[in-house]
């Protein structure tokens, strides 16, 4: 979806203000919320696709007005409600008032450790030789999907050069919508910088961004 | 706790832990719940948050780039599959499956964002600073990546190209910086010393040998 989360190229946000020796948590309740939102992931039953939609998917005056963290509770009560784990009404009450769902087993300390360095791998075995070669010229297409996508708007429309392939992997537009991996090829592709920002763009710029088969047409 | 002590003296209004925020108050009710309905242990959350506050942090990524710095042979591997020569030094998993090592030379510079969320490589680097997740970054990272490296103190010569990665999808992307001039026969632990979180990121350069702590 076009939503406030898509920021690249954005004006008007100010200058980059690093903080020095920054703690990896500014809050306890930060502590809670993220470690809450990655132990839920598995039993909840959602994917990370489903997670990064569920914070991305509201009005651009709530996503700007929430810190990270708040958007990361923001959407583990959303995906928490959809699924019936907890109602909006426990939420805001602050207790239990409705029996638990059956069959949702928590992670296990001794699980801890090992989930996380196992991690989620998205590469899966390709299933069609890929369309595009390293060093091929491509448009990026003009796509405006109401739901959840990792194609930004700023590089809609414009050519680029394929520069790396990656293999195929799982795709988010599908998978956030609980409608299957569909792997595609994934490629790095650049835009030099005046493709991007027009003439006055900073011709010694190059971006890239990873991109599945399905954003790419050819030039 | 110190609130318990300020208990113990009677005196417990207009502390810092007495007055919890709506957000706090709202994350505490949150896992007690989850806790009560038997979704979450509470004891795997501790040992999550001491995960990524103890274990997995930028010295992962010192460690790799220090070895690249001082092992043709690792640095080789590294730029070739990076995922497999970072689990070499036992670092693998979460926000760090499929990762890319870029290197910076004097001809370009390399900076990652994610302007879409704040994806980052946790292994070697563990969770993204505030500003990595700020709309500033985000924003100008792929626009004004000169301009962001000046809010940075970093001046870059004319001449280098800059090129950003954006971090659209599951690829985790690492900077190798370049190993600072005067360093001829260092070891992989004084260099170590030289390279910073933000070198590894691309918003900063590493410390030059008489800055080293």
């Amino acid at each position: 979806m076009d939503g406030a989360h898509d920021m690249g190229g954005a004006k008007g946000f100010g200058p980059v203000v690093p903080e020095p020796n920054e703690p990896v948590f500014h809050a306890d309740w930060e502590r809670r919320a993220f470690a809450l939102t990655v132990a839920m992931a598995r039993p909840g039953g959602w994917n990370i696709d489903m997670s990064r939609f569920a914070r991305e998917n509201r009005s651009p005056d709530d996503y700007l007005s929430k810190s990270y963290f708040e958007l990361w509770l923001a959407g583990l009560e959303t995906l928490m409600i959809e699924r019936g784990l907890v109602t909006r009404e426990e939420i805001e009450a602050g207790k239990v008032l409705s029996p638990p769902k059956p069959g949702v087993k928590p992670i296990a300390p001794i699980e801890v450790t090992p989930a996380i360095r196992r991690g989620g791998p998205t590469e899966r075995e390709p299933k069609a030789p890929a369309m595009f070669a390293v060093g091929e010229t491509v448009r990026m297409k003009n796509i405006h999907p109401v739901t959840h996508t990792r194609l930004p708007q700023y590089v809609r429309g414009h050519l680029g050069t394929i520069e790396l392939n990656h293999g195929c992997h799982v795709f988010p537009d599908t998978n956030s919508l609980g409608q299957g991996e569909d792997p595609q090829w994934l490629y790095t592709v650049r835009f030099d910088g005046p493709e991007l920002w027009g003439k006055d763009g900073d011709p010694t710029l190059s971006v890239s961004v990873d991109a599945w088969e399905s954003y790419l047409e050819r030039a | 706790m110190s609130d318990h002590d300020h208990d113990n003296h009677g005196h417990h209004h207009h502390h810092d832990h007495s007055e919890l925020s709506e957000t706090e108050l709202r994350v505490r009710a949150l896992e007690s719940i989850l806790t009560e309905k038997g979704y979450v242990d509470p004891a795997a959350l501790d040992l999550l948050i001491d995960l990524y506050e103890k274990k997995i942090g930028p010295r992962n990524g010192v460690r790799v780039v220090a070895k690249a710095w001082s092992d043709p042979g690792y640095r080789e591997r590294l730029m070739k599959d990076a995922t497999a020569a970072i689990a070499e030094l036992d670092y693998s998993g979460r926000q760090g499956e499929h990762m890319v090592v870029v290197e910076n030379t004097p001809e370009q510079h390399n900076m990652v964002v994610c302007t879409l969320c704040s994806c980052y490589p946790h292994p070697v680097l563990g969770l993204p600073p505030v500003w990595y997740k700020s709309a500033p970054y985000r924003s100008r990272a792929v626009s004004d990546p000169r301009g962001v490296l000046r809010d940075f103190g970093v001046t870059l010569p004319d001449t280098t190209k800059i090129r950003v990665w954006d971090s659209t999808a599951e690829i985790r992307y690492l900077v190798l910086p370049m190993r600072p001039e005067g360093t001829d026969g260092w070891s992989e632990q004084q260099l170590a010393e030289l390279v910073t979180r933000d070198s590894m990121i691309g918003t900063g350069l590493p410390k030059q040998p008489g800055e080293a702590a």
